[in-house]
């Protein structure tokens, strides 16, 4: 049978199927099995009305149940079997066989990577074009070419940006942007500019961003306010960690800016991007950064929007600067806003996989989870390697699953 | 507000100049997936996209027609014909300078005549037209080789998509892919909206024990990744018989769509005016009449938004195609995936593979662009809560 028919049968068959049963499982409810007459009627009409919800959850809740919520239980137990014998219980052996794999852990630290650049760049980068377009007159159309590579697919994607970083040999025309632009510079006063200056600026900004960070997560402790931030007793600790984390960061900007200043480019030569270790994460990246960017800026525009006019007005009659008004006015009022758009790109950020599978395959050290979880099920055939690292994935997300949970119930109230 | 604002114009000229520039940086690299579908593998492999938008100057090395094919006027032995022709290079060069030997290739301008003592008088036009005349007979098998100088015009080709499109080629046709991810993606998007309708409805309007913890599962199972359904649903799929093929990929992407688009209905539902729906149960409808003849027409919206997010992600996706649709014959490979081996197969050949890449990418930019409204909608509801 031709697919296209087989599909149009399965449209068929599978609408048709939706609404007969919901249609026939109500008449037989209603006719037959509590009819709303003879003498039980209003006893049958109130049990015909417990029933039907379920009626009408009953296909979804299935389906939910068996594609989603079954599966993590059963990854939960194949990661302690082994499939090599016959799916006996093995305990914490995949495990303990995972960890002790140097690919796993640099599939570990570049998520890690990957959790840190991805969200924080294209919050960033959305955050500056919805505030730019808003109030511009072709704002509009500006925001929905930036919007667009939302459908593109990752794959496309990827071919995509392989041509920007295209390699000829040296001597020829370079055919990828990347290098023909790398290859303008000599080394001169625009090479410093461009390459040295304004690197080194950016990541000054993140290390003061972190300073600041470090700041405000410490000051109640420092000046023994702990009793005004909530004085939950999770507080302190979770201060602590994220002043760990800012404290961390910085270090890494303040090498960076050293190691930019001292290092030695190779001007003149061509340079195959996708295989230069460390670095070439980033140029993936800058992939899933080019996709994110539209979300971010599509639901910060509207946060921006719903921002009420007369805060900014006060502010302005109290004589506050743009700036001023941006980062003391605006920000703080969609903080919620920008939270979830961070959490929400976390989660792609987490499933990361036709990305790297495209354009590297984890190879030149950019592996990630999601992809060493694939090489692992169907080229190493190691489904319990491999249930194991989807587990850690699972575990990864499960902070974004309990938050998300926490403030739906809290919204339902 | 700019003018409570005080704006400096200057600020604004930067604002503006700053948006165009973000613009730029943001098309740039699909217009040179774009423009390079368009040009031919010669033009890709020797110069950058950009350049190919405007004249070029190209320096060639082309050859007479060879001594064999020469005439006799008079007392003249005498070979002409076009340069570009004589070589199949493009025939809208214009010649600028050129020469006759590798180390003076600028001496002479179109219509002047050179003189190459035994080997004849070469008179060249900026066209390409050439004529070589000789007092004694040509000899040799090959022509004579010229250096030219040529300004190229900007070429473009609709060769690649007719290589990609209906060449039938086994490695390079995007035919089949390209109807089988549309068998993919239809019913993969219809059938969750008309399960997950009647569930939002009844966790909107329907009254329940247990309801809230059902929307809480739901939520919670929006975020599942769904890696972890990989290996058990593939062992189910093959333990029942489906197998790997399309009803498996069907069923997959239906129940990994079902959390977002239960969500995003039943939050619009929960939307509409209680009235209507009070009046009509007052009236004698039934539930299933409710929702059949109120709730769904005044869900179109929402209905929309979800149909636009669940085609556009599978039309891209390629993990669950991967494993559950394609079998070790690949004849129900999807356009993602033949990408992905174009890119291991021919990974140098970009103009097979920027056409590809743009056959995939063009139907969810028509989408795209076609329903944006609705995409900001469900994008919305989906995320700002």
């Amino acid at each position: 049978m031709h697919p296209a028919v087989q599909g149009l049968i399965t449209i068929i068959v599978g609408v048709g199927g939706c609404v007969g049963y919901f249609y026939l499982s109500n008449q037989f409810l209603d006719k037959v099995l509590f009819p709303a007459r003879g003498p039980n009627a209003g006893r049958n009409i109130t049990r015909a009305n417990q029933i039907r919800p379920w009626l009408f959850l009953f296909p979804a809740v299935f389906a939910l149940g068996l594609y989603l919520a079954y599966p993590v239980f059963e990854t939960l137990r194949l990661s302690f079997t082994d499939r090599s014998a016959g799916g006996a219980f093995v305990g914490l052996d995949n495990y303990s066989q995972m960890v002790s794999e140097p690919k796993f852990w640099e599939a570990m630290k570049n998520n890690m990577l990957w959790l840190i650049v991805v969200p924080a760049a294209s919050t960033a980068f959305g955050l500056l074009v919805a505030q730019l377009t808003d109030r511009i007159s072709w704002g509009n159309i500006a925001k929905s070419l930036i919007f667009m590579p939302m459908a593109i697919s990752f794959v496309g994607a990827s071919v995509i940006f392989k041509l920007v970083y295209d390699t000829r040999p040296a001597g020829q025309d370079q055919i990828g942007v990347l290098n023909a632009m790398w290859l303008s510079f000599d080394g001169g006063a625009w090479a410093v500019l461009f390459l040295r200056l304004m690197p080194s600026a950016i990541l000054a900004a993140f290390a003061a961003f972190m300073l600041y960070g470090i700041y405000v997560s410490l000051r109640p402790l420092l000046w023994g306010e702990a009793e005004r931030g909530g004085g939950s007793w999770w507080a302190v600790p979770l201060r602590f960690v994220v002043a760990l984390g800012s404290a961390w960061l910085l270090w890494l900007s303040a090498n960076s800016i050293l190691s930019l200043f001292t290092a030695a480019l190779p001007y003149g030569e061509p340079q195959t991007w996708l295989t230069i270790p460390f670095w070439n994460n980033f140029f993936l990246m800058v992939v899933l950064i080019w996709i994110q960017t539209g979300f971010a800026m599509v639901i910060l525009s509207a946060a921006l929007r719903g921002i009420p006019e007369e805060t900014i007005e006060a502010a302005i009659i109290d004589g506050a600067n743009p700036f001023d008004i941006f980062f003391k006015i605006k920000i703080p009022q969609i903080m919620g806003t920008i939270v979830v758009v961070w959490t929400t790109i976390t989660l792609v950020v987490l499933k990361i996989f036709d990305i790297v599978f495209a354009m590297t395959n984890g190879q030149w050290e950019t592996q990630v989870l999601a992809n060493y979880m694939y090489d692992k099920l169907f080229r190493a055939n190691d489904w319990g390697v491999g249930s194991a690292s989807a587990i850690v994935i699972m575990l990864l997300v499960t902070p974004i699953l309990i938050w998300n949970v926490y403030n739906a119930r809290k919204e339902m109230r | 507000m700019s003018s409570i604002a005080g704006k400096k114009s200057g600020l604004t000229w930067a604002v503006h100049l700053s948006v165009v520039a973000l613009v730029l940086l943001w098309l740039f690299p699909t217009v040179g997936l774009f423009v390079s579908s368009f040009r031919t593998a010669d033009q890709i492999s020797t110069s950058g996209w950009w350049k190919s938008l405007f004249t070029q100057e190209q320096n060639l090395v082309l050859r007479t027609a060879a001594p064999d094919t020469q005439r006799q006027e008079g007392a003249l032995y005498v070979i002409d014909g076009n340069l570009f022709a004589d070589n199949d290079a493009s025939t809208d060069a214009t010649i600028s300078v050129w020469g006759t030997s590798s180390r003076a290739i600028s001496d002479y301008q179109p219509g002047d005549t050179a003189d190459m003592g035994d080997d004849g008088r070469l008179t060249l036009q900026a066209n390409g037209d050439y004529r070589l005349e000789n007092d004694a007979e040509f000899s040799g098998r090959r022509g004579e080789r010229v250096f030219v100088t040529a300004q190229t015009p900007p070429q473009f080709t609709l060769a690649n998509y007719e290589q990609v499109l209906f060449s039938g080629s086994t490695t390079d046709s995007m035919a089949r892919a390209f109807f089988n991810t549309l068998t993919v993606t239809i019913p993969a998007t219809i059938i969750p909206i008309v399960v997950a309708a009647f569930a939002a409805y009844a966790l909107a309007w329907m009254r329940f024990p247990g309801r809230a913890l059902l929307i809480a599962a739901v939520v919670a199972l929006l975020v599942v990744p769904l890696q972890l359904a990989l290996i058990p649903l593939l062992r189910l799929h093959l333990g029942i018989g489906i197998g790997k093929g399309y009803l498996g990929v069907w069923l997959a992407h239906t129940g990994f769509g079902l959390p977002l688009a239960v969500y995003l209905l039943r939050n619009y539902m929960v939307g509409l005016p209680r009235d209507i729906i009070e009046n009509a149960k007052v009236d004698g409808a039934t539930d299933f009449q409710i929702f059949t003849r109120i709730i769904l027409p005044l869900s179109f919206p929402a209905l929309a938004s979800f149909a636009i997010f669940q085609f556009l992600w599978t039309w891209n996706d390629l993990l669950v195609a991967k494993v559950f649709l394609i079998d070790a014959t690949g004849e129900t490979t999807v356009m993602t995936n033949q990408i992905v081996e174009l890119l291991g197969t021919r990974g140098g050949n970009w103009e097979i593979l920027a056409t590809a890449a743009f056959v995939s990418i063009a139907v969810p930019l028509i989408v795209f662009f076609a329903m944006q409204r609705y995409l900001v909608r469900g994008l919305l509801a989906g995320s700002v809560k």
